[in-house]
């Protein structure tokens, strides 16, 4: 009984996690530069590991490869950032402007206008 | 020293729980797979001199546990971003960040980059604010609301 329960769990889990996967993935195609992009990619890089991590931790049970599993996704989730964080930095620093909804300049409206290098 | 020992601890028990073998030749490899990255750490002088790593706090696992709640929040907000037909407002902005520490920064930083919707573009290891990309105005105005910060904070007064 407790094991059909989990594994219908389990499935749900694994089908969650490839589903925001594929929505990550649609975001990429759908968003319009670098910056957005990587917002989209963020889904494919945070909740669709969680889902499926823990999708597969029910299908192990207590055992060491649950913790491995658990490893993998700690791992993942401090590597991602620093990666994106490398990525968007890199393109700022490259000169890509970020686009924005009006089209005009992407900085914050309260701040005073900074000098057009981004270093 | 302190930091050696801990950071060799630390090692040690996730090289057990990852191999699963005992037998002698693992446990040598183990050893000396150790010992290596112990010898490395100590010539690029970063042990210990920003973080011990054998150093938890009972404020890490209740931070992340909110993180995690956050991060779903956040996937949940920008998967409806890209499935709507609504154009998206992304936009820069500055945040500040009032932890002490580099680590606290850098664990700021990261969050912030963690989060779907927004991603740390720049982040001064001096006093200065961190710049922000934001997907949608509902990412920036969470951040603006500064709980993000003030749990760093919690986390980081905790040490």
């Amino acid at each position: 009984m407790t094991e059909s329960v989990l594994n219908i769990a389990s499935m749900l889990m694994l089908l969650a996690g490839g589903g925001f996967a594929m929505i990550g993935g649609i975001g990429l195609l759908r968003f319009p530069d670098v910056y957005t992009r990587l917002h989209a990619g963020s889904i494919t890089d945070t909740l669709a590991p969680l889902l499926i991590v823990g999708g597969l931790a029910l299908q192990s049970g207590w055992s060491l490869l649950t913790l491995k599993l658990l490893l993998i996704l700690l791992f993942l989730l401090f590597t991602t950032p620093t990666a994106s964080h490398a990525t968007a930095r890199a393109a700022m620093l490259a000169g890509i402007r970020p686009v924005t909804a009006s089209g005009h300049d992407a900085r914050d409206p309260n701040q005073e206008e900074p000098s057009s290098s981004n270093t | 020293m302190r930091y050696f020992i801990s950071l060799s601890l630390m090692l040690a028990a996730l090289w057990l729980s990852l191999s699963g073998v005992y037998k002698p030749l693992i446990f040598g490899l183990g050893g000396a797979s150790i010992a290596l990255v112990v010898w490395l750490t100590e010539r690029m002088e970063v042990l210990g001199a920003e973080h011990d790593a054998g150093l938890w706090s009972w404020r890490l696992p209740v931070y992340w546990g909110w993180l995690l709640w956050q991060v779903v929040l956040a996937n949940l907000m920008v998967s409806r971003a890209v499935l709507s037909r609504r154009p998206i407002r992304p936009r820069l902005l500055q945040v500040r960040a009032s932890q002490q520490t580099l680590v606290g920064r850098v664990t700021y930083g990261n969050s912030i980059t963690l989060t779907p919707g927004t991603i740390t573009t720049e982040l001064p290891s001096d006093d200065e604010d961190l710049q922000v990309h934001a997907l949608l105005p509902a990412a920036a105005e969470d951040l603006r609301s500064g709980e993000m910060a003030r749990r760093v904070d919690w986390l980081e007064s905790g040490r």
